[in-house]
C-alpha cells in the first residue's frame, strides 16, 4: 500500500510500508549503499512524518518480507501474542513514542507488551525518536537473566572479557583473560572469539577457560564463539560448554549465510542444556547481531538494516538468551559510516532489543575504515550506561589483537564502576571484595604482587 | 603510581611475554599512563593514514622494472577514496577506460598478479615488492605464462574477476592491503581465483593473510600462493571445492 503525505504543497510519496521505513530512518551509509535511503533531510522528515502517523496494527496486516518463505517472518507471526499487543493496538507510531515515554509507563507496562510487539514496531518507533528518547525509554526495561551471575539489574554494568589471540595460543588467551581479571572485567562471561574452526581447538579453548573460572571460583560463564555447529560436536564430546554462541541476523536467508536456521539453533539449544551445567532455568544461549549483516548477505530485500536487525532479535529471543549484544561499529564505514552513525545505532539496537524482551549488550567499538574514534566510544558508552545497558565488551588497552578492530578497553569498566558508579553483578562484586581486588566500595585495588601470582599462577596459565 | 608498578603489580608472571594484546598497561583511576595512551593514538593515526593515503605506484613501478617492464594501471569506478570507503560495489568494477586499456593486451595466458591498494596504501608501499618478487620467482621456473602486472587503484578483490577475464588468464592472484589493525597497519592480503570473471563469489577464492614483516614472510607467503596457484590450475577449479578436487586428481 503507498503512503503520502503533503508539506507545503509538495507531494511526498512511499511505495509501501518498506519504502517508508527506509526513507524514515536517520541516515546511515548502508541504507545509501543499498540505495533505499531518503533524498535528503526534507524528504527524511516527511517519511518520518507520515510514519508517525502509521497504526500499529498495519504492521501485523502489511508483511516486509512474505512470511511464506522466510522462516524468521514466519516465526514473528507465531509468537505474536493479540492479548499482550491489546493495551496499545489503537496506537499509532507517533502516539506510540508519546506513550513510551510517559512516566506512567514503567517497568509492569513495558514488560506486559514485549510479546505484543513485533520487530518492525520496535524499529518504525525508534525512527521517530531521538538519543534521548532511546535513552529515557531503554533505562525503564529490566532485563535480567541468569546463569551463575546475575545480569541485567538496574543500575549494575556487567562486563564480557575478551581474551582474543590471532593464533588461540592457550597462553597467550589465558593472559589476556587474566589481565581482564585483574581490571575486574568479566561478570557476564569471559568469551573468546576463535581463530580457527575446528572441533579439537573449540574444546581446548572452552576446557581452559573452565579452568581458570573454576581455579579462581569466579561467578561467571565461559565462551568460545565458534560456530553452532562446532558447539554442537564439542558438546557430544562432553566438552565444558556453558553457554552456546551464534551469530544471527534478521532473514532466512541472511541466516543461511552464517550456516544457521531455526531448527539448528534449537538443536544446540536443547544440547546445551541437556549439559546440565547451570540450574535449570539457566539462560544459557550467547547471540551476536549487527546493523548491515543481512545487507551484506545480499538479504535484505529491500529492508533498511535498522529493521532488519530488529528482526534479527525475534531469532534471540526464540532461546532465552543469557547475552546478546550488537557488535555495533564493526561492520565497517559502508553500512555506519563515522561515530555518530554508530552511536545512534548503538542505541537503537539496546532501545529495540530490550523493548523486545532481549538482555541486550553492545559491543562499542569501531574499525580504522571508519571516521570515528575513542571519544565517539566515551560518548556511547556514557550513553548506554545512561540508557542501562547489560553488559559490553572489553579488550586490553582496546586494541583486539585477532580480529583487528577496536573496542573497549578493561579501564573503561573501571570507569563505569567508579565514575558512573555502575557496578558489576552481584556475585562478582562479592568475588571481587573476597579475592582482594576491589574495597568494601568496589574500588579497584592495585593486586598486591602475591594475589596478582596467584591469579596468573604459571600452572593454571598451563591450562 | 609509577609507571614500573604495572610490573610489579603483576608479580612474578610477566603476562606481556605471551600475547602481544596490550596487557598490564597500569592505570590512573580509570585512565591509562600518558604514555600508553598516546602510543594507542600513534598507532590508530598510523592504521587511518594507511587507509586514506595513496599508493606510490611510481617508486613500486621502478622497482619492479627489472621483474616486469610492461605493467597495466586500472582503476575501478569509485572515483575517489571517500566513495570507494563507502561504495564497496563500485570498487568491484572496472572503470571503463580501464576495461580499454586491458582489452590491448595479448590475451590468454595462465597467471596473472594484480597489486590493488585495498585499505592500506602502507601494506602495498612496505611489502608488495618482496612478494611479487618471490611470487614470479616461483611462477617463472614452472615455465608459466605470466600477464602484464596490473596495478589497481580503488580496488577491492573482486575488481581481480573482470581483470582477468577481459585478459583471459586462468589463475588471478590479487595482493590487496587488508584492513589495517592498530597492531599492523602494513598487512597484505593475497586471493587466488581460478578461471575468474565478473560475478565470481567469494566462495571461490582462496586466501593468504597477515603478510607482513613480523606476520608471514614474503618468501612463505609466495610459497603458499604458488603451491595453491598451481593446485588451480590442475584441478580447474578455487575456493571451498579446491581441496575435493585436488584429492580426485590422479596422484601420478
Amino acid at each position: 500500500m503507498p503512503y503520502k503525505t503533503t508539506i507545503e504543497q509538495t507531494v511526498f510519496s512511499f511505495a509501501d510500508l518498506k519504502d517508508l521505513l527506509a526513507k524514515a530512518t536517520p541516515e546511515r551509509s548502508g541504507d545509501q549503499l543499498a540505495g533505499i535511503a531518503a533524498d535528503g533531510p526534507v524528504e527524511r522528515l516527511a517519511a518520518q512524518m507520515t510514519l508517525a502517523d502509521v497504526p500499529l496494527k498495519t504492521f501485523l496486516a502489511e508483511e516486509l518480507i512474505p512470511a511464506d518463505w522466510d522462516e524468521v517472518s514466519r516465526l514473528i507471526v507465531d509468537r505474536h501474542d493479540p492479548a499482550a499487543f491489546e493495551i496499545i493496538s489503537s496506537l499509532t507510531v507517533g502516539e506510540f513514542r508519546e506513550w513510551l515515554l510517559k512516566p506512567e509507563t514503567g517497568q509492569r507496562q513495558l514488560e506486559a507488551v514485549t510479546f505484543g510487539l513485533t520487530p518492525e514496531m520496535v524499529a518504525a518507533v525508534s525512527k521517530i525518536m531521538r538519543l534521548q528518547d532511546l535513552i529515557s525509554v531503554a533505562s525503564k526495561r529490566e532485563v535480567v537473566t541468569r546463569f551463575r551471575s546475575t545480569i541485567g539489574l538496574k543500575g549494575r554494568l556487567s562486563t564480557r572479557n575478551q581474551p582474543n589471540h590471532p593464533t588461540d595460543d592457550s597462553y597467550g588467551i589465558a593472559a589476556s583473560a587474566i589481565d581482564g581479571l585483574l581490571m575486574g572485567s568479566g561478570d557476564a562471561v569471559i568469551g573468546v572469539n576463535p581463530a580457527t574452526d575446528t572441533v579439537d581447538d573449540y574444546v581446548r579453548i572452552v576446557s581452559l577457560l573452565d579452568e581458570l573460572r573454576m581455579r579462581l571460583s569466579i561467578p561467571t560463564q565461559t565462551c568460545c564463539l565458534g560456530h553452532v555447529t562446532t558447539a554442537i560436536k564439542a558438546i557430544a564430546a562432553k566438552a565444558p560448554v556453558d553457554l552456546v554462541f551464534q551469530s544471527i541476523a534478521g532473514s532466512q536467508k541472511a541466516n543461511d549465510g552464517f550456516g544457521v536456521s531455526l531448527a539448528l539453533l534449537k538443536e544446540a539449544h536443547e544440547a546445551v542444556r541437556d549439559l546440565g551445567r547451570g540450574a535449570i532455568d539457566a539462560n544459557l544461549m550467547y547471540f551476536e547481531t549487527g546493523q548491515g549483516a543481512a545487507l551484506s548477505a545480499e538479504a535484505n530485500f529491500g529492508v533498511d538494516q535498522q529493521t532488519m536487525e530488529a528482526r534479527a532479535y525475534a531469532v534471540a529471543r526464540e532461546f532465552r538468551p543469557l547475552l546478546v549484544n550488537t557488535v555495533v561499529g564493526f561492520i565497517g564505514p559502508e553500512y555506519l559510516f563515522n561515530g555518530k552513525q554508530i552511536i545512534r545505532a548503538g542505541l537503537e539496537d539496546h532501545f529495540c532489543g530490550k523493548l523486545l524482551g532481549l538482555p541486550m549488550g553492545v559491543d562499542v567499538c569501531y574499525t580504522n575504515h571508519a571516521d570515528a574514534d575513542q571519544e565517539d566510544m566515551d560518548a556511547l558508552l556514557t550513553l548506554l550506561c545512561a540508557a542501562n545497558v547489560n553488559f559490553v565488551i572489553t579488550v586490553p588497552g582496546a586494541d583486539d589483537v585477532m580480529l583487528n578492530y577496536q573496542s573497549l578497553a578493561h579501564h573503561d569498566a573501571v570507569y563505569c564502576r567508579e565514575i558512573l558508579k555502575r557496578p558489576p553483578a552481584p556475585e562478582f562484586e562479592r568475588w571481587l571484595v573476597d579475592i582482594g581486588l576491589t574495597d568494601m566500595a568496589g574500588r579497584l585495588l592495585d593486586a598486591p604482587p602475591r594475589l596478582a601470582d596467584r591469579i596468573a599462577d604459571a600452572r593454571l596459565l598451563g591450562a | 603510581m609509577k609507571d614500573d608498578l604495572a610490573k610489579e603489580t603483576a608479580g612474578s608472571v610477566d603476562l606481556r611475554q605471551v600475547t602481544e594484546a596490550r596487557v598490564l598497561l597500569g592505570r590512573f583511576g580509570a585512565g591509562l599512563p600518558t604514555r600508553a595512551a598516546q602510543l594507542f593514538l600513534l598507532d590508530h593515526a598510523r592504521a587511518r593514514q594507511a587507509v586514506w593515503s595513496a599508493v606510490d605506484w611510481a617508486s613500486l613501478r621502478a622497482k619492479l622494472a627489472d621483474l616486469s617492464p610492461e605493467t597495466v594501471d586500472v582503476e575501478s569506478q569509485a572515483g575517489d577514496r571517500g566513495t570507494y570507503i563507502r561504495r564497496p560495489d563500485l570498487g568491484r568494477k572496472l572503470s571503463p577506460e580501464s576495461a580499454e586499456r586491458l582489452a590491448g593486451i595479448h590475451p590468454g595466458c595462465d597467471v596473472v598478479i594484480v597489486v590493488a591498494d585495498g585499505l592500506s596504501a602502507s601494506a602495498i608501499n612496505i611489502n608488495a615488492v618482496p612478494l611479487v618478487q618471490a611470487i614470479v620467482e616461483r611462477l617463472s621456473s614452472r615455465q608459466l605464462s605470466i600477464a602484464p602486472l596490473i596495478l589497481a587503484s580503488l580496488a577491492r578483490v573482486a575488481l581481480g574477476d573482470p581483470v582477468a577475464e577481459i585478459i583471459r588468464a586462468r589463475v588471478s592472484i590479487v595482493l590487496i592491503g587488508e584492513r589495517p589493525g592498530l597492531s599492523s597497519a602494513d598487512s597484505l592480503g593475497a586471493y587466488m581465483t581460478c578461471l575468474p570473471k565478473a560475478g565470481t563469489p567469494d566462495s571461490r577464492r582462496n586466501c593468504i593473510s597477515n603478510i607482513r614483516n613480523g606476520g608471514l614472510s614474503a618468501d612463505n607467503a609466495a610459497d603458499a600462493v604458488v603451491s595453491l596457484v598451481l593446485d588451480m590450475l590442475k584441478a580447474g577449479t578455487s575456493g571451498v571445492a579446491l581441496k575435493d578436487a585436488v584429492a580426485r586428481l590422479p596422484t601420478s
